[in-house]
């Protein structure tokens, strides 16, 4: 190790792995459906879309989770997101595509993507 | 980088490790591997969370979700209901962590509110057999600050303002001690880490090497830069087997990483770390005695002066700290003295680790900033006294300490306020006893540890704590005199005065701890030939009460003496000369009918 420079190198990229590792109570919470359908209708592609999109920004306060059966199989893989103070957002038959937008709109800008929200299929 | 959505940490502390977690993390990886998760989930085996009474420890993140006493078998359920369909496993969650459905996060667990973790930053949190972890939580960046930002004098005056104070017992001012290893003149110098933690029922500094050994490594370096040493050693008793050898993976990484050896951070400063074993002897933790022993002699202490600043390893200035004070010095230069100096009491700075042990709830280790009140600790994190007991003292301080009676609960811990109710800090075992504890028995068991680890090179230490401890066994078996109670009292401030090292020193402690706080236990031993808790086997009698008993035989078909006789539904007797005391029949007695008094 001859600088600091390096030093921070590995530090910046160890540190999302080691972020995970937070006690949160507040900031957003992003819940994807990972039962048996959305997995086969494509959840973890999408889980992991949330993820990167996630580090690649740096959000530090958003936390990507996981839940069992939602209720609405037919509209995997559904996504729920929650802003501290705000009502919960569902969107549903996400696919990676469409996650990089809710990530860009709702969760930095704080603007629902109405198009791909339950509301706008039911 | 790959990108984990989950991670799964798992307590490798000694605690739970002996509780089988190792199989727990070997478990994980091959169920995860199982269901293809392997990539996904990332398992970490980290240091002990504190907890290690309800172990093995399980977390998983990003939930927060805190498992306890895991075994192999939830191991199957844990991946396939929480890492796999995102079902937390309710059933096997700490029992307060989970209230109105709503999973508590882990800093809202009772045990964890009044915690602060700084010297166990890194303990349950990071890898310790990674050295990117340790640098992803700013490690080695107070090291880097050190050597190229500050001149050794500066960094010293930090810690002078931070008000640190020595862990390993006696709170010396560590920038002070610091200073004058820096002075000292010689052509060599060395850093020593005192991680001998020979303290019954003491676990501190064990789970800082065990869970976070980098944090020691770059403060040790620090150490080095700033009184101009070169070399250090780091004093570890060859019983600790997983600190060993995590100690000497990170000392391995520090090396490739060039974090260790020549030139580090391009600033002409070269240090390097040895970890030398100890065969585990109490009086090896003396600092001069450690010192003897590191140069292959017999660990026994010397007299100071020469204090080991000046003439230490090799009769070269050496600088010795305790592994909890070393600890805490990352934090301080990264943080600022001014941080520091907000936690903790006016004299006292900082937090201090404990190992809560004995009549509590929630055995463990726990960090509490200083001035924390005994009744804090007890009643809140610790959870109280199980069974419904009542509190009857704390002990502190091991062996060099004393008792605090319950009238003190309230007590600040703290160096000064501890020492004014006539115990010490010590290292910091904290053991709690309630009203089954015997006190003159108390004060024999950490006698007899004194007795047993003295070096034998003074005669008070040597032939006064052996005359202290044959005067406790007369009073417990029932011959003591009122005299003998003067006598003890007499020898034990003698031996504090002529003993020539702290072990000698501080030996009679317990002794004179007990018998300011509980003469009474003392008196009714000698006065009334009887044990008022109970424990002292030969003042005990064991009875039978007429109305209750039933006539029922059981007792003396378990007695093994045969002290028992009688009659088929008549009261049953014990025959007091023949009875050995061992308690077998009030065990088995369905109606309550013997008591032991
Ligand atoms: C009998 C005896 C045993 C000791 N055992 C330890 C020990 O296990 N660990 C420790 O750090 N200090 C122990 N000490 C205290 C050391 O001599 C020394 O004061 C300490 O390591 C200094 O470090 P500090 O200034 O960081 O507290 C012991 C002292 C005595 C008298
Ligand atoms: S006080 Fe005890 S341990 Fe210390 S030097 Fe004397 S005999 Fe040895
Ligand atoms: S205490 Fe033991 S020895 Fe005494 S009477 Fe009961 S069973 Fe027999
Ligand atoms: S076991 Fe109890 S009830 Fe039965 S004979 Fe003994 S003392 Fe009496
Ligand atoms: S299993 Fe996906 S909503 Fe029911
Ligand atoms: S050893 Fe696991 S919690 Fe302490």
């Amino acid at each position: 190790m001859k600088s600091i420079k390096e030093l921070e190198e590995i530090r910046n990229r160890t540190l999302e792995k080691v972020n995970l590792r937070k006690d949160r109570q507040t900031g957003i919470r992003v819940v994807v459906g990972m039962a048996t359908c959305g997995i086969a209708a494509g959840a973890r592609p999408v889980l992991h879309a949330f993820m990167e999109e996630i580090s690649k920004r740096k959000l530090q306060d958003v936390i990507v989770t996981q839940t069992g059966c939602i209720g609405v199989c037919r509209l995997e893989p559904i996504v729920e997101v929650f802003v501290p103070g705000e009502e919960k957002v569902t969107y549903v038959e996400m696919t990676p595509e469409k996650v990089a937008r809710v990530v860009a709109e709702h969760i930095v800008n704080g603007r629902v993507v109405k198009e791909f929200t339950i509301g706008s299929y039911e | 980088m790959e990108l984990y959505r989950s991670h799964v940490l798992i307590c490798g502390g000694t605690g739970c490790t002996s509780s089988g977690s190792d199989k727990v993390a070997d478990k994980f990886d091959s169920e995860l591997k199982k269901h293809d998760l392997d990539k996904e989930v990332k398992v970490v085996r980290t240091g002990c969370f504190g907890l290690c009474e309800v172990g093995p420890i399980v977390v998983v993140y990003p939930e927060g979700a805190f498992y306890s006493r895991i075994t192999e078998e939830d191991v199957k359920l844990i991946v396939e209901e929480h890492l796999m369909k995102g079902r937390i496993v309710k059933d096997l969650l700490y029992d307060d962590s989970v209230k109105d459905d709503i999973i508590k996060s882990l800093s809202e667990v009772e045990f964890y509110k009044k915690q602060m973790r700084v010297a166990l930053k890194g303990c349950g949190l990071i890898d310790p057999e990674d050295i990117d972890e340790y640098i992803a939580i700013d490690g080695y960046r107070a090291l880097a600050k050190a050597v190229t930002e500050m001149t050794p004098e500066q960094v010293i005056d930090t810690l002078k303002e931070s008000g640190l104070r020595g862990r390993g017992g006696a709170g010396f001012p560590t920038g002070l001690k610091w200073s004058f290893a820096a002075k000292a003149e010689g052509d060599e110098k060395y850093v020593i880490c005192n991680a001998d933690e020979g303290d019954p029922g003491a676990f501190m500094d064990r789970s800082i090497l065990e869970g976070d050994p980098h944090a020691i490594i770059e403060a040790m370096t620090i150490a080095g830069y700033c009184i101009d040493a070169s070399q250090g050693f780091i004093y570890v008793r060859a019983e600790y087997p997983i600190a060993v050898k995590r100690l000497n993976i990170a000392i391995n990484q520090a090396k490739e990483y060039g974090l260790l050896g020549k030139n580090i951070f391009d600033s002409g400063f070269d240090f390097d770390l040895e970890v030398r074993l100890g065969a585990g002897a109490f009086v090896c933790g003396e600092e001069t005695a450690l010192i003897s022993s590191i140069e292959g002699k017999r660990g026994e202490p010397t007299p100071k002066p020469p204090f080991p600043a000046n003439e230490g390893v090799f009769g070269k200035p050496t600088l010795i700290n305790n592994v909890e004070t070393f600890a805490n010095i990352p934090q301080i230069l990264l943080n600022g003295p001014e941080w520091f100096t907000k936690i903790g009491t006016e004299k006292s700075k900082g937090t201090k680790v404990f190992a809560l042990g004995g009549k509590i709830n929630n055995t463990g280790l726990v960090e509490v900033p200083m001035g924390t009140t005994l009744r804090e600790i007890v009643y809140e994190v610790g959870g109280g006294i199980p069974n419904g007991k009542k509190f009857k003292a704390a002990q502190t301080g091991g062996p060099s300490g004393g008792c605090i009676p319950a009238s003190n609960l309230d007590v600040p811990i703290d160096y000064e306020s501890l020492a004014q109710v006539g115990s010490m800090m010590g290292s910091g075992g904290l053991i709690i006893m309630d009203e089954d504890n015997c006190m003159v028995d108390i004060a024999k068991f950490f006698l007899q540890f004194t007795v047993d680890e003295s070096c034998g090179k003074c005669p008070p230490c040597r032939i006064g704590t052996k005359r202290m401890l044959e005067i406790l066994e007369k009073i417990t078996s029932g011959n003591g005199t009122m005299e003998d109670i003067d006598n003890l009292e007499i020898l034990a401030n003698n031996i504090k005065q002529s003993a020539l090292c702290g072990l000698g020193q501080t030996a009679p402690n317990p002794v004179l701890s007990t018998l300011t706080y509980f003469r009474d236990e003392y008196i009714a031993h000698v006065k009334d030939k009887k044990c008022p808790a109970g424990v002292c086997t030969n003042l005990l009698s064991y009875e039978i009460i007429e109305d209750k008993c039933r006539g029922c035989g059981l007792c003396a078909r378990s007695c093994p003496v045969t002290a028992i006789s009688g009659e088929k539904k008549k009261p049953y007797k014990i025959d007091q000369d023949k009875c050995i005391k061992c308690g077998a029949c009030m065990e088995k007695c369905p109606f309550g009918a013997i008591i032991r008094k």
